[in-house]
């Protein structure tokens, strides 16, 4: 009787055994990458809108400060979307025929709201609150990335929750004085370039991190990252 | 939220194959067995149901098994292949539910933002929600322009901060989808604007005559502004007459000042004054009790705090039907309704002996009849007789006699002006105009509010005569029985939604205060009646501040700024019903007889559902009464001798036959009832209640007449032999061991003890069970640095009114099951009330014991989860992580006090537009596959600390305050720091009465109880 199987048949099985654990690997590998990935959380994705507003325009060329806009960013959880009035406070004098400005004059005109799309969008059960944010000294450009240079907003940060998490175990990695906070061209201390704080130079984020934290009285990461803190 | 029914015929079946196995297993309960136990058992027994002591064996399968309806769910038939299958595809399905990218959403700003709107951040507004004309001061929490949450007002007197189950619920009410929407006219939509045609030209068809064919029918009326638009139609119509009705009316209270004093007052009460208080069949406590029950439950419970030097009262109840105010009580009589009468005769006679033909109190109740009187007269000037409203006048009078005699008026109760606009008698009032109406005079009928068609009195065959007036106007918040007999129905504006006013139970006034625009064009009753009026059109908000204006004329300070003052306090300050000095008359009644031998009924109101009003209202619906522990429907309350004569057990349908009227109901045996007395339980058998409030129960208006509104004699009850399936909570989530009433005791889940006994050892409820010690445990300790969040509930103070249970649900987004699935255990509400029984069946005293989520230090539900979605914080708090939880029900099944919750099915309505605007946004709505717990309201404690935090400062004490604890009138849930060793909670922890549930499992619970304490009189204490 012939061999059934010719004599690679060995090779073959034996490959596939042990390249099917890598195979796996490269799987989960692969999954993991994918769901990090701008596909997966929309980071770096310009979303359409009614008006193609800038920041880069607005915050960068203009100097316009962030609470003109968001005004509740220090008082609320939410920051706060400007309504329609807000445009029209410029935008009555500024530009009153530009075509792109349209929708805005249409929403003014007739009472009906703008439906912007949501770009930094968190899932329903995380509850974020900016106004503590903001007073421990979490700069905006820390989340939303260089809004003042964005023609078209978009996600800067992947917002899933291990890049929360990486901020909640030691905040002393990000933090930054009160008074920069809205500063959107803050630069960390560095020998060069020496912060000043509550009357002492520092030349090292993690330094004055730690002074900072002290300073705000701000929880224990053992605290911080409990999961009510986010989650209720 | 609808009532989910089960839609799939296969469901309905196995609905019927449960009845049919109730059915079969339906075995006479063997009470005589019961009583021998009970009578055997050395100390106090404490035992949940009837089917508990009996050792049901259906008893046994409940406490086997955390979900025991869960197994007959299991689909039959399925073999191990299909298991697989399912279990396969189910995990494959939730992985790829966890990697759905998230949709892009919308955000939509205002085109210009209000002023005083901070997105994120809440606005209160303080007003009043109306129950029969009575305001019940609430503050309401809106997010973004949408009322969410009813809350006390704290500087009200008649609140002090409590909100009870009722005025919570109203949010509900208000996103209700089942609200008639639509102006009708015979069942089609027409305008407004032809409504007011068609009145102005009923109207000037009445000018000539006065306005003799022209009725109003409006229920209880306090509000100042109501009444004067009335009193202004009746003077441009002077023939025209106005008639109040509604079901639960104050009748007998005011025929009852008219014989004692020959003038109507209403009688307010100071129970932190009395010592000693005498209740005739009065309800206290309950929101369906007197008008002023929240005050009323603050001050009783004052005394019971057990506090140095704050005497404790003692509380004697004679009632039939087992209320929150009799099971409080130190001592309680069971007694025919009928039969009080006699009893507060006797007590008069002995206590001033003139004018009072009484027959004697029989026998056995000669002893506490006159421990009662002892008492009441030690206690000169600081006791206090009160009577329900369900008594008849003479009781009334009878107790005004004796306050006086005994000196009582001035300090535990005053003599007030009425409160009410027009305080007539009611019943007599509707028989006037059902006369009118049969005689043909009646043109036109306008119907303010109210269901008369539904709940009148049989006698009077309202519905059937309405068909006589010409044209029938109904203003009313939903398309019901009486609506559908009236040409017209207007849509009336919810009391969240329009400007009204009302006076509190001691008569201060309250502007009511929209929330909201009428979500369904609603119509107040003040823009109704402003069509009758010489100015049609004028809007709620003129009519009422109109008012108050021409009241305010000359006075000196500035109208504006007080009226926002009034509304910004809730109430305006000094307007409460001026105390009346009464001159008792010589009482002359007729000599007082026993009521007719038999069996008697006594007509209640539903301590949930109310008249009926709130039928539709699934939070109040699936709300477990406090006694009875019945949803969703109502039954015929059946003491255990008459039940055990009749050989009828919960569940058996009888007939109740009075005076040739008939009605069917489901029995439902309630230890405590009166021997001779049946309770037949308002609020159901509504045809159009919308789609949670027909269908369902008996309508006990089918037997109520106007000559007996309350108690009736001589009614007839057989057994039909069907039998009915009730949705009853009461052996639901037991927590003792088993089924035995002997481990009941072991286990002591409730501890109390006589005052005596206290004084002489007040650790006792400490002693009955021993702690294992603190580092008892294989497990790790924590360390708890900052706050240390803990809980004291006082059962003590706990009064059973389920305002907490309310409470929970609206604030925590708590969803709503359905009869089917309250049957099958799968009730969702965090915080439940255990109601333990002690003593005789037929006189058992109640303790309710709220149960929260104990956030135990050593939580065995953390222990078991394979995902970790229940973890511990830094706090101590067990945290449920929703998006994590994939629903194993581990945690569920290792926690001793059962109180975790598992979405079966998808519960929470994520459809209905209007109840979208209903969620709480700081938390998670819930899907299904989810368990849900209690977490001592996180939300609140986070929003506490981001405020503090901004501030660099500690939470302050009683900053944060959990949904219940605000709720509670009894001030019996305490919350805060356990840290701070100042807090009122870590005071109330250091009590020597306070105690750990089930402690002995070294869970460390961070909710602990504070034991009951009772104040017999040592006189009736003596047994023999």
């Amino acid at each position: 009787m012939s061999q059934i199987f010719h004599r690679s048949t060995n090779t073959i099985s034996r490959v596939t055994i042990y390249g099917f654990v890598f195979l796996l690997a490269a799987l989960g590998w692969a999954l993991a990458t994918w769901q990090r990935s701008g596909w997966f959380n929309r980071m770096g994705e310009a979303e359409e809108q009614p008006v193609p507003f800038s920041h880069a325009h607005h915050a960068g060329g203009l100097g316009i400060d962030c609470r003109y806009c968001h005004t509740s960013v220090e008082t609320s959880s939410f920051a706060g979307i400007p309504p329609t009035k807000t445009c029209m406070n410029c935008h009555s004098e500024l530009w009153t025929n530009a075509p792109m400005l349209e929708p805005v004059r249409h929403s003014y005109r007739t009472g009906q709201s703008l439906a912007w799309t949501r770009v930094n969008d968190l899932p329903d059960f995380v509850y974020f609150s900016h106004d503590i944010h903001i007073a421990k000294g979490v700069g905006c450009d820390e989340c939303h990335g260089p809004v003042d240079r964005m023609p078209l907003m978009f996600q800067a940060k992947s917002l899933q929750m291990e890049w929360c998490l990486d901020c909640h175990r030691a905040p002393d990695k990000y933090l930054r004085p009160r008074d920069q906070v809205f500063n959107m061209r803050w630069q960390r201390p560095s020998s060069d370039h020496p912060v000043t704080f509550a009357g002492a130079s520092y030349t090292e984020q993690q330094t004055m991190g730690r002074a900072l934290i002290k300073q705000y009285e701000i929880r224990s990461p053992r605290d911080l990252t409990s999961c009510n803190t986010c989650h209720r | 939220m609808m009532e989910r029914e089960s839609a799939k015929p296969g469901c309905k079946e196995h609905a019927a194959k449960l009845v049919n196995i109730a059915k079969k297993t339906a075995r006479k309960l063997d009470l005589a067995a019961i009583r021998e136990k009970l009578s055997k058992a050395t100390g106090p027994t404490y035992w949940r149901s009837l089917e508990e002591l009996a050792e049901e064996p259906g008893f046994d399968d409940v406490m086997h098994r955390e979900f025991p309806r869960l197994a007959s769910e299991w689909p039959e038939g399925c073999s191990r292949r299909d298991f697989l299958r399912l279990a396969g595809a189910s995990l494959a399905l939730a992985g790829l539910a966890g990697c759905t990218k998230q949709p892009l959403e919308p955000i939509v700003p205002y085109v210009v933002q209000p002023e005083r709107i901070v997105l994120g951040q809440p606005l209160y507004f303080a007003t009043a929600f109306p129950v029969s004309g009575i305001a019940r001061p609430i503050i309401v929490k809106s997010m973004e322009g949408r009322p969410i949450k009813v809350e006390g007002n704290p500087q009200h007197g008649a609140s002090l901060g409590a909100a009870d189950a009722h005025s919570q619920a109203a949010v509900l009410g208000l996103y209700d989808p089942d609200r008639s929407q639509t102006i009708g006219y015979n069942g089609t939509v027409r305008p407004w604007g032809t409504l007011q045609a068609n009145i102005r030209a009923a109207l000037s068809q009445q000018q000539a005559s006065g306005g003799a064919g022209l009725r109003f029918l409006t229920e209880t009326v306090t509000s100042p502004t109501l009444a004067g638009q009335i009193a202004a139609v009746l003077k441009q119509f002077p023939n025209a007459k106005w008639h109040q009705y509604e079901p639960v009316n104050r009748d007998n209270v005011k025929a009852g000042a008219q014989i004692a004093f020959g003038q109507a007052v209403d009688t307010t009460y100071h129970l932190d004054k009395a010592d000693v208080i005498l209740s005739l069949e009065a309800d206290l406590f309950a929101p369906t009790g007197l008008p002023g029950f929240q005050r009323y439950t603050r001050d009783f419970t004052l005394r019971r705090k057990m506090k140095p030097g704050v005497a404790m009262n003692r509380l004697y109840v004679v009632e039939s039907t087992p209320s929150l105010t009799g099971v409080k009580a130190d001592h309680r009589l069971p007694m025919r309704s009928s039969d009080i009468h006699t009893f507060a005769g006797s007590a008069a006679v002995r206590i001033f002996m003139a004018g009072v033909r009484t027959v004697g109190a029989p026998p056995d109740q000669q002893r506490w009849l006159s421990a009662v009187v002892n008492d009441l007269k030690q206690h000169r000037g600081t006791s206090l007789v009160v009577v329900g409203d369900q008594q008849p006048a003479e009781v009334h009078a009878l107790a005004h006699a004796m306050n006086q005699a005994i000196e009582n008026v001035g300090t535990t109760l005053t003599y007030v002006d009425p409160v009410e606009a027009n305080p007539v008698d009611q019943t007599a009032s509707l028989k006037d105009l059902v006369a009118d109406m049969d005689a043909g005079k009646v043109q036109v009928l306008a119907i303010v509010g109210g269901n008369p068609a539904y709940n009148a009195p049989a006698d009077l065959g309202f519905a059937d005569k309405l068909s006589k007036v010409g044209l029938r106007i109904h203003l009313g918040m939903y398309e019901d029985e009486t609506s559908a007999l009236c040409q017209w129905h207007v849509p009336e504006a919810h009391p969240l939604e329009t400007w009204s006013d009302a006076r509190a139970y001691d008569g201060t006034v309250s502007i009511i205060q929209p929330l909201i625009a009428p979500l369904f064009n609603g119509r107040s009753a003040h823009e109704f009646m402003a069509v009758f009026s010489q100015q049609p059109e004028q809007s709620s908000y003129d009519v009422v501040r109109g008012y108050w204006r021409s009241q305010f004329e000359g006075r000196p300070e500035d109208f504006e700024s007080t009226w926002r003052k009034w509304l910004h306090d809730g109430f305006m300050a000094g307007s409460e019903s001026k105390p009346r000095t009464v001159a008792a008359r010589t009482l002359n009644l007729p000599a007082l007889e026993r009521g007719a031998q038999g069996t008697e009924v006594v007509f209640q109101p539903d301590p949930s559902v109310y008249d009926g009003r709130w039928a539709n209202n699934a939070w109040l619906q699936e709300l477990p009464k406090p006694l009875t522990k019945l949803t969703w429907d109502n039954a015929v309350l059946v003491g255990p001798a008459l039940s055990e004569r009749m050989n009828l057990r919960t569940g058996n349908v009888v007939e109740v036959e009075h005076r040739r009227r008939k009605l069917r109901g489901p029995v439902l045996v309630a230890p405590g009832q009166a021997e001779d007395s049946i309770t037949l339980v308002m609020g159901y058998g509504r045809t159009r209640g919308g789609n949670n409030g027909s269908k369902r129960g008996y309508s006990a208006f089918q037997l109520r007449t106007s000559d007996a509104p309350w108690i009736a004699g001589g009614v007839k009850m057989t057994p039909t032999g069907e039998d009915y399936p009730l949705a009853l909570t009461q052996n639901h989530q037991v927590i003792d061991h088993k089924t035995a009433i002997e481990e009941t005791i072991k286990r002591a889940p409730v501890r109390e003890a006589t005052l005596a006994e206290f004084i002489a050892n007040p650790r006792f409820a400490q002693e009955m069970k021993e702690e294992p010690a603190y580092d008892e445990t294989l497990y790790p300790k924590y360390e708890y640095n900052g706050y240390k969040w803990g809980m004291a509930i006082d059962l003590n103070s706990c009064v059973g009114c389920n305002a907490c249970l309310v409470a929970c649900q609206a604030e925590n987004n708590i969803p709503v099951v359905g009869k089917d699935q309250v049957r099958r255990e799968r009730h969702m509400n965090w915080l439940r009330l255990d109601a333990y029984n002690e003593g005789d069946l037929a006189n058992p005293r109640t303790l309710f014991q709220p149960v929260p989520c104990m956030q135990c230090e050593n939580a065995p539900c953390e222990l078991v989860c394979p995902v970790a979605a229940t973890v511990h914080s830094s706090e101590g708090l067990n945290d449920m992580v929703y998006n994590r939880c994939v629903g194993t029900r581990y945690c569920s099944n290792n926690c001793p006090y059962k109180v975790r919750r598992f979405n079966f099915l998808l519960f929470s309505d994520w459809n209905t537009p209007t109840l979208k605007l209903l969620h709480n946004p700081d938390v998670t709505v819930r899907s299904r596959g989810v368990m849900e717990k209690c977490t001592y309201c996180i939300q609140r404690i986070t929003r506490a600390r981001i405020e503090s935090e901004k501030e660099q400062r500690k939470i302050r004490d009683q900053e944060v305050q959990t949904a219940c604890q605000q709720a509670c009138p009894a001030e019996a849930i305490i919350f805060g720091d356990l840290n701070d060793k100042d807090s009122k909670v870590a005071r109330l922890k250091a009590d020597p009465r306070n105690y750990g549930l089930l402690a002995e499992l070294n869970t460390r619970p961070r909710t602990t109880y504070l034991a009951a304490v009772r104040n017999p009189n040592p006189e009736l204490e003596k047994k023999g």
